[in-house]
């Protein structure tokens, strides 16, 4: 598998990000970019400051030191609403779905159709129904836009989550954990889920701690160790084992 | 690396669900609404009496007395929250709006010559403009309850308090208030408006009580309000998962205040609508109604739990709690009984929705 765009231009770099609690550095001096249509995984133990720097690119954290550039372009992110405003979206690991709602419904949250009638606007819900089927097709999920969320399967639920990123045309995706909490069966529909987003030339950062899972569908990881960067390779250059001694620290950089 | 990337994703293990399966009739309000139809039945051939136009008009006036009420704390229920302080801001508002009616046309009080004279015998009040105090009266006392649901809404979504103590507080707070301003007395609503206000609260039209047809109104709003608005999507999305209403940018803590202050002003407009057929608004009206519109709530399938609720369902909760009462009437077991066949029903109804929910 090709590493996508990578003679391109970067949709994300980061450069020389560093991130201080008080007295506790969590990352520091980190570099990376992500390419259009690349997924790369982000790998690393607990603490070893893989969600600080999510938080950071997702708005919910700034920086203390060093830039942000999306799509070329430095950015400062005050709020998650302004980094999705410029497309970064972020899959959490519980989903934030709404259960009692629709799969339709989920999609469109707090960003519904609607159809003047005068002063007031109504739901257009056969616009959102259409457009959330279509959604679920181009991720060839046969999820139903009238179905209730708590009804789904893990990999529905999944769907349904990554389309709500599909409804803004996001340019990167985070994905935390996605895979954690499901069966064998629908760890595939997920990364299938993650080639459909490829395909699409979106950029997808695969946080995770599933050694398989990365190696299957990223095309470079870049393991993290004490708010460090440890390591930035193509995933044919490395090896599962070689991952697991730069993340417990066996190996100290590669 | 296997990966099918052609073939759909699938999911076989996944049923298509049966309409019966679906909606209404998979919900608690469904089999709820049943259970009132057969009581209904039952009662039609227990009581010659029940059927009756007037007994129907008066089970009709009845349950619309907390109906409207139970429309309001459903908006609150279905985002997970509470609100003890219904009753007493029942009586709050029906006391205020009584006291502006009253003092506004007593020729004297202050701000009273804006809005009446005397008749040239010297004791008659006229008003300047008729219905204008029945008008500002009323807006009073649905100012009232604005501002209680403001404050409530205000310590829940912003000062992040329970709802339960908060409403619990309020309840307090509210009654309190109304023994202050009308010194443990209650108010009357009095002057030329009086009748008028009478006739929209007590009198019917075409043989249909005033408040059913209000209460209506207002459910057939709230449907659509709830199922085809954003704000309804949103307050559904907050019961569901507060968490992802707010990660998906919904407003949360606006769509918190709304359904307090909703759910003060329709207690409001309940209590005045209530204290118009009392003829008064004594200082312990409504006291302890919280109890029965949030049975009433719970009874027609809203959960508290959050995430589940209609005015359909708040209806038929009302409707069955009233029909249980006005049977017992009819049937001359003692109105002591009432209150614990109500305690049975919530449990029923709340145990049947959980048998169900198991087996399906």
């Amino acid at each position: 598998m090709e590493t996508a765009g990578s003679a391109g231009q970067p949709v994300l770099e980061l450069t020389g990000i560093g991130k201080e609690f008080g007295a506790i550095r969590a990352l520091h001096d980190v570099d990376m970019q992500v390419f259009p249509g690349e997924v790369v995984g982000l790998m690393g133990d607990n603490g070893a400051g893989k969600s600080t720097l999510v938080k950071i690119i997702a708005g919910n954290f700034r920086p203390t030191h060093g830039e942000v550039r999306f799509g070329g372009n430095a950015v400062h992110f005050y709020r998650p609403i302004d980094a999705r405003a410029v497309g970064i979206e972020v899959v959490y690991q519980d989903l934030a779905l709404a259960d009692n709602l629709t799969a339709a419904a989920n999609v469109f949250l707090g960003r519904e159709l609607k159809r003047k009638f005068g002063p007031f606007a109504f739901l257009d819900h056969t616009a959102m129904a259409a457009r959330a089927l279509q959604l679920f097709g181009e991720l060839r999920s046969e999820t139903r836009p009238h179905d209730l969320v708590k009804q789904m399967s893990g990999g529905q639920r999944q769907a349904v989550a990554i389309a709500r990123t599909r409804l803004s045309n996001a340019r990167l995706v985070m994905m935390d954990e996605p895979t954690a909490a499901i069966s064998v069966r629908q760890v595939e529909q997920v990364l299938g889920l993650i080639h459909r987003l490829k395909e699409q030339g979106v950029a997808v950062m695969l946080i995770s701690h599933r050694m398989p899972d990365v190696f299957a569908v990223c095309d470079r990881v870049v393991v993290m160790r004490r708010g460090e960067k440890r390591a930035d390779k193509s995933i044919r250059d490395t090896s599962p084992e070689e991952v697991t001694a730069l993340i417990t620290g066996a190996k100290e950089a590669a | 690396m296997a990966m099918p990337l052609e073939s759909p994703i699938s999911f076989t293990n996944v049923g298509r669900i049966r309409w019966w399966q679906r909606g209404i009739f998979a919900s608690q309000t469904g089999y709820v609404l049943l259970a009132l139809l057969v009581l209904l039945i039952a009662m039609h051939f227990a009581s010659p009496y029940f059927f009756t136009q007037g007994n129907m008009q008066n089970v009709a006036k009845n349950f619309s007395f907390i109906a409207i009420a139970t429309l309001g704390i459903t908006f609150v229920i279905i985002t997970g929250g509470i609100d003890l302080s219904v009753g007493s801001m029942m009586c709050f508002s029906a006391m205020i709006t009584s006291m502006v009616m009253s003092g506004l046309s007593t020729p004297g009080m202050p701000g009273a010559s804006l809005f009446v004279h005397l008749a040239a015998d010297g004791k008659t009040v006229v008003a300047n403009v008729p219905g204008l105090i029945l008008l500002v009266s009323i807006l009073a006392g649905l100012v009232t309850a604005l501002i209680v649901g403001l404050v409530n809404g205000f310590c829940i979504a912003v000062l992040g308090l329970s709802p339960f103590v908060t409403t619990l507080g309020m309840l307090s707070i509210v009654r309190g208030l109304g023994y202050v301003v009308s010194n443990g007395r209650g108010s009357f609503p009095g002057g030329p408006d009086a009748d008028c206000f009478y006739a929209l609260t007590s009198g019917d039209l075409f043989g249909i009580p005033a408040p059913f047809i209000y209460l209506v109104i207002l459910a057939a709003i709230m449907a659509i309000v709830l199922h085809h608005t954003s704000f309804g999507r949103h307050v559904f999305a907050l019961g569901g998962n507060e968490k992802a209403a707010e990660l998906t940018g919904i407003p949360v803590v606006r769509v918190k205040i709304e359904v307090y202050v909703i759910c003060a002003l329709a207690a409001g407009l309940q209590g005045i609508i209530v204290s118009g057929w009392l003829g008064s608004a004594p200082a312990n009206m409504a006291t302890s109604y919280e109890l029965n519109v949030i049975a009433a709530a719970v009874i027609g399938g809203a959960n508290l739990a959050g995430g589940v609720g209609g005015p359909l369902g708040a209806i038929v909760g009302c409707v069955l709690l009233e029909v249980i009462r006005n049977g017992l009437v009819l049937a001359q077991v003692s109105s002591y009984w009432q209150q614990t066949l109500v305690g049975v029903i919530i449990i029923l109804a709340v145990l049947v929705d959980r048998i169900r929910s198991r087996i399906a």
